[in-house]
């Protein structure tokens, strides 16, 4: 291996300088307001835990772990993720605290990177966890506080997609029975995958009659908004289906009460890498961001690992990505432009103050008054043409 | 309305064809400006879509970090670079396996076996499940030269024909995993822009026969 030229960092590891330090900082500051406004207490875990405890509990892929010794031979981890080691903190100094627990942190954790760039090894989260709430509330405060605090950090243009686990878990069951555990785990590495082509090719070579496999098939197709309930009930109809199909309608109706029901949509086939969620879990995206914004979820089998039997939920926000989407977001260039004439002004004025009042910028504009249509609607991010001629006119 | 375009890395070459005459079916006209064949980034407004010429080893980075929102890669190329991306539809087209083989009547040196190949993740993965530890030579091309000159005892590759190994004096000794090129799709792509993404893929799939139920 060649000598290390002065200015190299390992792979993943980067400085922040003070623009991007300021940033950081004033996302920061608001995503934790938000959540000390929800009545959450802010935290904080060593950086180095044992392998033996939090890294085995975390579900970090062991590769991703980065492991050393301390000088008594004992293997350590710097923590990969947050939830484990609270989840330590509360079994252990906390237990004897009023449950439920309302508890956050802001801080840094590390993945050993395999492979190449844009992936970094060390990033900072801020999450939250509800730990003793086993209830649809508590799974619809953590999806909303977390909706509140991407929207109070300035993010405009999001949206969280909801699962739940142990309805795809009792699905399979339903279909497949309990005999085979390894047909269910492979399906379940698919769908986590999102490989469906691999799925589908696994179900067709699968000896089931017709209609058990479009159950199947048609589990792939439960994505979207609210409908998706009903939907579902012509695939699964187990008693253990049924109550997870009416905890994430209760979560819904839950969620409309908190006016955030236009962040959310469902898919009842999301599996995520963390394998410790066994209920409701969720993961956000935002435009122009490649990957995973923020997820989270709940966890019955974390806490009980540390001998403490309490259901959890609880959310991460990657920082950095949050930073860069808010960079990349509308900075008043991102305009919706309106076009109309005398006939369709009311019905486009009306148009423009719905979309204003969603907080986007939008321009109304008179056809008469642009000298050149294709330019005009080129500056824009969506043209709405609402003349008579739909443009052509022109 | 005008909405921000959809972002497609198309490989060049063969593929393109194939799948542009597929893209076609499904109702989306990509061969209107080929006479500007060697931009790499071409437009066309009028169906809200962007097409990207990529290598086809490139199309599943582009994928991956979200510069394209849906590609069309081989499976041989998923396989060997296990990236983060959603595989939703088996296009069917370019279809050809990854096959072992090497000089006839050779059998598998006994002390550390040469494998030359431009696989050297499916190779290696492939070996070590029939409990064969194998050393990897990797190459980007004429594989099949390896066994001829003593570089390595088989070598791990694409077979459409068979034509270019019968040629070359060599065997196919065992098929490892068949090939079509795939629809792949970024993780975030496919949930924000999941209506056009959706539409696309349903629209596919009917040509290719394929039920997405």
């Amino acid at each position: 291996m060649a000598k290390r030229l002065m200015f190299e960092k390992p792979l993943g590891m980067r400085d922040t300088l003070p623009f991007f330090y300021n940033q950081k900082k004033q996302a920061r500051e608001l995503l934790t307001e938000e959540i000390s406004n929800f009545g959450y207490m802010f935290m904080d875990t060593p950086i180095l835990e044992y392998y033996e405890t939090v890294g085995e509990a975390s579900a970090t892929l062991d590769q991703q772990l980065f492991k050393l010794l301390d000088q008594q031979g004992h293997s350590l981890v710097l923590r990969p993720d947050m939830t484990a080691p609270i989840a330590r903190v509360a079994a252990s100094q906390l237990k004897r605290a009023e449950f439920p627990l309302r508890l956050a942190y802001d801080g840094p954790v590390f993945r050993a990177q395999q492979t190449e760039g844009g992936k970094p090894a060390q990033f900072e989260q801020v999450g939250t966890e509800l730990i003793g709430d086993h209830s649809s509330y508590g799974d619809a405060e953590v999806i909303a506080l977390l909706i509140r605090s991407l929207q109070r950090a300035g993010l405009q243009d999001f949206q969280i997609t909801i699962g739940h686990v142990g309805y795809v878990r009792c699905f399979f069951k339903e279909i497949l029975g309990d005999d085979d555990p390894a047909l269910t785990e492979e399906l379940m590495s698919y769908l986590y995958r999102k490989n469906h082509v691999g799925y589908q090719e696994a179900v067709k070579a699968l000896p089931l009659n017709e209609e058990a496999k479009r159950a199947l098939m048609g589990l792939l197709k439960l994505r979207g908004e609210d409908e998706v309930f009903d939907q579902s009930k012509s695939l699964a109809r187990n008693q253990e289906c049924l109550q997870a199909i009416n905890e994430l309608k209760q979560l819904y109706k839950i969620l409309k009460q908190y006016q955030v029901e236009q962040y959310v949509s469902f898919d009842l086939n999301l599996i995520s890498h963390m394998d410790y969620y066994t209920g409701i879990l969720f993961e956000g995206y935002a435009p122009n961001l490649g990957s995973l914004l923020c997820n989270g979820g709940r966890y019955d089998q974390l806490l009980p690992s540390f001998q403490l039997n309490a259901s959890a939920t609880g959310f991460a926000i990657h920082l950095e990505r949050l930073v860069e989407a808010l960079a990349k977001q509308s900075n008043g260039d991102e305009r919706i432009g309106i076009l109309v004439d005398d006939d369709t002004f009311a019905d486009g004025l009306k148009q423009a103050q719905d979309l204003r009042q969603e907080g986007k910028s939008v321009l109304l504009q008179h056809v008469d008054q642009v000298p050149d249509l294709q330019q005009f609607k080129a500056e824009l991010v969506e043209a709405i043409d609402l003349t008579t001629g739909g443009g052509h006119d022109a | 309305m005008m909405r921000k375009p959809l972002t497609i890395a198309m490989p060049k070459g063969r593929i393109f064809e194939e799948a542009a005459e597929l893209m076609k079916q499904a109702g989306y006209d990509l061969l209107s400006n080929q006479e500007e064949s060697r931009k790499l980034i071409l437009e066309f407004p009028e169906q809200n879509l962007r097409i990207m010429m990529a290598k086809p080893m490139d199309v599943v980075t582009y994928v991956e970090y979200g510069t394209a929102d849906i590609g069309i890669a081989g499976k041989d190329v998923l396989l060997e670079q296990d990236r983060d991306v959603y595989e939703v539809l088996d296009l069917g087209i370019s279809p050809c396996y990854i096959a072992v083989a090497g000089l006839p009547n050779q059998p598998l040196s006994k002390i550390a076996p040469k494998i030359a190949t431009k696989y050297p993740k499916v190779a290696s993965d492939y070996f070590r499940e029939q409990g064969e530890q194998i050393e990897i030579i990797p190459l980007n091309g004429s594989i099949e030269i390896a066994p001829l000159i003593g570089l390595a005892d088989r070598i791990v590759d694409i077979v459409s024909t068979g034509r270019t190994l019968k040629e070359n004096g060599l065997v196919e000794y065992e098929k490892i995993v068949g090939i079509t090129s795939r629809l792949i799709v970024n993780p975030v792509s496919y949930r924000l822009k999941s209506k056009e993404i959706d539409e696309m893929v349903n629209q596919l799939s009917e040509v290719v026969g394929e039920d997405y139920v």
